[in-house]
């Protein structure tokens, strides 16, 4: 059992909405395709076995390198304005 | 040269000075009928049969580094047809009836081994969900039996039966599957292979397609532009890279899995054995090393390495299962890079770009599947319609709702 948990690329913050043009190709879209990067990577964790935060962490995938660590909360936030 | 009884003789009484490269290490053709990318177990088996039983002859298989260097080299060897969905079951037997002529077939030793799978369960309900897992397999013309904890207790007394908290209530086993030597698969391939004219290039990267009005023409390497009809990607974890070159974007995650090796130590386990209760699977290899694996580590990664608290997790998993192993030390561990789908299952399929093709996805279950695998990748190319065995194979699935997925774990690929 890990501290953090991988839910995959930060992508999935951006989720389209059900009344928008070609929603469902969006969706398609949304939910199976990766740019599955090599290099600088943005995804999401969970601190399951912590404070329980979402988070955006922007990682090397080429060295496992951490660069970056964002509460995913402040991240939907910019991305909304 | 072809490998057998005289010729050892012969070789034998010359002080073994005449034997020949397993593969040559020819020149490139400006232009080939087809180019498979990727050296590895589904590269190099895909070439074979396409010669062989598709009567192609004018292909080359480019592998970056040297063959054999991927996934083919980075896994525990198993073979094994215990699949439950038909989807799966079908191709997969298909695989191992494969497997049991494939030394024949490729005149070459590779220590085919069916020394028998046992998946051992540790609940009534989880014996249930075996049970009709074998009666799956039967159905699809594949072996099972199920085993009480008597039975299993004759085999491997060792096992930590009246564990608290996993106690062992019995397994499903499959007496055809077992081991293979995996190195000698992509030998053996690219011998076989040879034999057939197929040209073999290492260290010969592909770095780009070259389309010509909506078709694949040929290949941009570093060395140089090499001329195609048909273009085949067998590159496992590398595939989004590739493919991203002619504008894919794929279901597929990259992902890292390790596998360990224990000092060589006395025979004790004769055949396979995985444990229900966690993701941990063993057998003994022909030197006595211990050789298991777990599950992958959960996160994006192109580093062919892993991190300690995956390898932890597996000796728990190992530690509840036969306690024995506390002593054996590790020796070897290494990690693949595998292309995990959004639903755990491989992908054959044509791409929206004509004479381009891709075989991936093999999440971390390549191994088994690589003669199957080839065969079907070869139809494929050569009659462009896809074998009855991978037909639901294809890339579309997905948009269709039409996923197979094993485990039921929906589009996330760390957790298949």
């Amino acid at each position: 059992m890990s501290e953090f948990i991988y839910y995959g690329d930060a992508t999935l913050l951006k989720r389209p909405k059900w009344d928008d043009k070609n929603a469902e190709d969006k969706f398609y879209k949304y939910l199976y395709l990766r740019k599955n990067i090599a290099g600088i990577h943005k995804e999401l964790w969970f601190h399951q076995q912590g404070d329980r935060s979402w988070l955006v962490v922007t990682r090397n995938t080429k060295n496992h390198e951490i660069l970056k660590v964002e509460l995913a909360a402040e991240v939907v936030k910019g991305l909304d304005k | 040269m072809s490998y057998n009884i005289f010729q050892i003789i012969k070789e034998g009484l010359r002080g073994n000075k005449g034997w020949q490269k397993t593969w040559r290490n020819p020149n490139i053709k400006k232009k080939y009928d087809v180019i498979i990318i990727g050296g590895g177990g589904h590269g190099l088996a895909t070439a074979f049969y396409l010669a062989k039983e598709f009567n192609i002859k004018n292909i080359a298989v480019l592998e970056k580094n040297w063959i054999g260097g991927g996934n083919v080299g980075r896994n525990t060897t198993i073979i094994r047809s215990n699949y439950m969905l038909n989807e799966n079951e079908a191709f997969y037997e298909f695989s191992l009836k494969l497997w049991e002529s494939f030394e024949k077939q490729i005149n070459y030793n590779a220590m085919v081994s069916q020394r028998g799978v046992l998946n051992i369960f540790h609940s009534d309900a989880q014996k249930d969900s075996f049970i009709r897992r074998g009666n799956s397999m039967i159905i699809n013309g594949a072996d099972a039996e199920l085993y009480d904890v008597n039975k299993i207790k004759s085999i491997y007394p060792f096992l930590d039966y009246e564990n608290a908290r996993f106690p062992i209530k019995g397994g499903l086993f499959q007496k055809r599957g077992g081991t293979v030597r995996h190195d000698a698969v992509a030998w053996g391939y690219a011998h076989a292979a040879d034999r057939l004219g197929v040209d073999i290039i290492q260290n010969c990267e592909v770095n780009n397609f070259k389309f010509k009005s909506g078709a694949c023409v040929g290949v941009e390497t570093t060395k140089g532009f090499i001329k195609a009809n048909k273009v085949g990607c067998a590159v496992a974890g590398s595939t989004s890279l590739l493919l991203s070159k002619a504008d894919m974007t794929l279901p597929i995650e990259s992902h890292v899995l390790q596998a360990f090796v224990s000092e060589s130590i006395k025979p004790i386990i004769p055949g396979v054995i995985t444990f229900g209760a966690g993701h941990f699977y063993i057998s003994q290899s022909d030197k006595g090393g211990l050789v298991f694996g777990g599950d992958i580590d959960g996160y994006n990664s192109y580093a062919q390495r892993g991190n300690l608290d995956m390898l932890e997790d597996v000796c728990e998993s190992g530690l509840a299962l036969m306690p024995s192993i506390s002593k054996a030390r590790l020796l070897r561990m290494w990690g693949g890079i595998m292309d995990m789908t959004m639903d755990g299952s491989p992908i054959i399929d044509k791409t929206h770009i004509r004479g381009l093709y891709i075989n991936a996805g093999w999440c971390y279950g390549g191994f088994k599947a690589t003669p199957a695998s080839g065969w079907c990748f070869a139809h494929l190319i050569a009659k462009d319609y896809s074998h009855l065995l991978s037909e639901n194979f294809k890339l579309n699935r997905f948009k269709n709702g039409y996923m197979i997925d094993e485990k039921g774990q929906g589009a996330q690929p760390n957790l298949h």
